[in-house]
């Protein structure tokens, strides 16, 4: 287990990490979720021993290992730019990290073969990595983690630089990869998305804070305040600012519709709206869905979805639609809301329907 | 595809024709026709053939200069490529250091060649020199105006002191490259400084290493001013380098005939041995 106590980084005088704890148990995923800038790649160098944190410690296993050297460690990373070594074969960058510990020729060439294996790197052995492709120069990166079999695997946005379907190929295999040695997998991505599909537990960051931490579904479903709600949405999160007064949620001037059952006993006062931009819908859904006519801005067409970007009393918001729709731009829409599926935040920014205690 | 010809495009490529023309062509086919004939001045010219190549070819003077040359060229990349190196390897990566460190190393750099040797001259002179009175009172035996080991000496250190900041600067620009990942992934495998310099910063570096070895050979095997000013030569012969044999030969005892078959040989020299050096290397980096 890798139990972060208080960490605190400064760069002069900024604050890179600010007092972030998080405990990760062996055997799990864990993403490290947040915007650019926002302390990924920081907390990854602390975890890693790279860098040395101005207060806090890091456990290991229940030892203290604040000051020791990344070598010492027992980690292995990979980076977002491929890093192998230029003059090296494949199979020499996959042995490397064995070589220095002093492996033997057998364990090492067992060793190289299986991650070679794995990564379908094995008619590659003998080429040099700058020869290979983007994504055979990052699996052979990968590999050389893999050999290593360290208790603790930190990949920084491993997968950003690669094309679409090598990402959609290495995403869905890593985590069983790393899973099997029963190792702590710490992945940092940008992608709110990635962080569904790798599933496991997630910790938003912003600004250098943790927001929250815990099971991925989870902090999706029920983000703890608005910063953790915006950084865990993409398309960005649908937000207005609403009056609540008695049993009555309003927009001075807007809609109007009755508290749904879930906000019951929240006090009167303003309140900041949320919802995922696939709640928003063209056809009425849920108990009592609200009718609300938005001008249309702008579309966007994927292949089998349609993202329409609305104006509504001055604020901005995307639907996320099925099939492919066409609006023109300036006409006005009705689109359905579901009021039982809003998040609700305080002026504070914290959420006042979900008070599960940030995770220590 | 159909091919359109459009004679007019001649004329947009002319003026390129003309400069390089007037710039290398005639004076080069100028120096060919020389280096045939023979002359006393008034432009009166007799047919010479090859015979001024078969004399230079012969000539002891020649291919005593040409290894003057060669082991001088030697001993500047030996000197100055590994030091350039561990100079660029140990200048600060960040910092209000950098920029300090830059305009040091690009000073030496912004010196004529003449002014360089003029510097040295005085610097290394025994009677009035910092470096030479120095020396002297030192008990130290040194004087580059009669001792030949003393003037290579000089010439070298001056050269050193000159150049090897362009070697640094070529490898710097080259250290600076590398990204940042690469020194984390080494610290996290526990490679030694060895490791790093020889898999991650030589073969990072190799590219600007190969245009700073040409660029040193090239300038050093055609050496000219600072031995002049400094040795003129001497003592002796022993720093006369084939360009300022050359020089001597064509305009101390206007031979011109044999100066233009030697400049050729010259020519041709300092292009075999770069197009040679840049095949080996690039032939090298293709298979590393």
């Amino acid at each position: 287990m890798l139990e972060l106590r208080n960490i605190t980084k400064l760069a002069g005088a900024e604050t890179h990490i600010s007092d972030v704890s998080l405990k990760l148990e062996r055997g799990t995923l864990n993403v490290l979720l947040g915007p650019t800038l926002s302390g990924k790649t920081s907390l990854m160098r602390l975890m890693a021993g790279l860098d040395k944190p101005n207060s806090g410690t890091l456990h290991f296993d229940g030892v203290d290992v604040t000051g020791v050297a990344p070598q010492k460690r027992d980690i292995a990373m990979v980076f977002q730019q491929f890093i192998n070594y230029p003059t090296m074969t494949v199979y020499e960058n996959i042995a490397s990290p064995m070589r220095v510990a002093g492996a033997d020729r057998k364990t090492i060439d067992d060793a190289v073969q299986r991650a070679a294996n794995l990564m379908k790197l094995t008619p590659y052995l003998q080429r040099m990595p700058l020869n290979l492709s983007g994504g055979q120069q990052q699996r052979c990166a990968l590999a050389r983690a893999i050999v290593k079999n360290a208790g603790l695997v930190l990949l920084d946005e491993p997968l950003a630089n690669l094309d679409y379907k090598l990402r959609e190929e290495l995403r869905a295999e890593l985590p069983r990869i790393f899973a099997e040695a029963g190792t702590i997998f710490v992945y940092a991505t940008t992608e709110p998305s990635e962080a569904l599909l790798l599933g496991g537990n997630t910790a938003t960051l912003s600004a250098g804070r943790v927001t929250q931490f815990g099971k991925t579904i989870d902090v999706f479903r029920k983000p703890n305040d608005l910063v953790t709600a915006r950084t865990f949405s993409d398309p960005p999160l649908n937000t207005i600012v609403m009056r609540k007064s008695g049993n009555n949620l309003s927009l001075d001037g807007g809609m109007a519709f009755p508290v749904p059952a879930h906000l019951g006993d929240v006090p009167d006062g303003i309140y900041t709206v949320g919802f995922q931009p696939h709640h928003l819908s063209l056809s009425p859904a849920g108990a009592a869905p609200v009718s609300i006519r938005a001008r249309v801005i702008a579309m966007e067409i994927t292949g089998s979805e349609s993202f329409v970007h609305l104006s509504y009393a001055d604020v901005r918001w995307v639907m996320l639609t099925p099939g492919i729709r066409k609006f023109e731009t300036d006409e006005t829409v009705e689109v359905f809301l579901d009021p039982q599926l809003l998040m609700v935040f305080d002026g504070q920014g914290r959420s006042v329907t979900n008070h599960a205690p940030l995770a220590a | 595809m159909e091919k359109t010809w459009n004679n007019r495009a001649w004329f947009l490529v002319l003026p390129v024709l003309l400069l390089v023309a007037f710039s290398a062509i005639i004076p080069l086919m100028t120096v060919v026709n020389y280096s045939v004939q023979d002359t006393f001045g008034n432009n009166v010219f007799f047919w010479a053939g090859l015979d001024w190549f078969q004399e230079l070819l012969h000539s002891p003077r020649f291919w005593q200069a040409l290894a003057r040359n060669l082991v001088f060229s030697g001993i500047i990349l030996a000197i100055e490529v590994p030091l350039g190196i561990l100079i660029a390897l140990n200048m600060p990566k960040a910092g209000w250091g950098v920029p300090v460190c830059l305009v040091l190393m690009a000073l030496p750099l912004l010196i004529p060649w003449n002014v360089v040797g003029m510097i040295w001259q005085v610097f290394g002179r025994v009677d009035i020199g910092l470096l030479g009175k120095t020396l002297s009172l030192l008990g130290v035996d040194y004087n580059y105006v009669q001792d030949p080991v003393d003037a290579w000496i000089t010439i070298i250190v001056m050269d050193v002191w000159h150049w090897t900041s362009l070697v640094v600067l070529l490898c710097y620009a080259g250290l600076v490259s590398i990204p940042d990942a690469y020194y984390q992934a080494a610290k996290i495998d526990g490679a030694s400084g060895w490791s790093v310099f020889r898999y991650i910063q030589l073969p990072k570096m190799h590219r600007v290493l190969l245009i700073a070895v040409l660029l040193r050979f090239m300038d050093s095997f055609m050496i000219y001013t600072e031995p002049f000013v400094i040795t003129g030569g001497g003592p002796g012969n022993e720093t006369t380098f084939l360009s300022i044999d050359l020089v001597k030969m064509a305009v101390g005892q206007f031979d011109l005939g044999p100066a233009a078959a030697m400049s050729l040989v010259y020519f041709l020299i300092v292009m075999l041995v770069s197009w040679v050096f840049y095949t080996v290397m690039t032939n090298y980096g293709q298979e590393s």
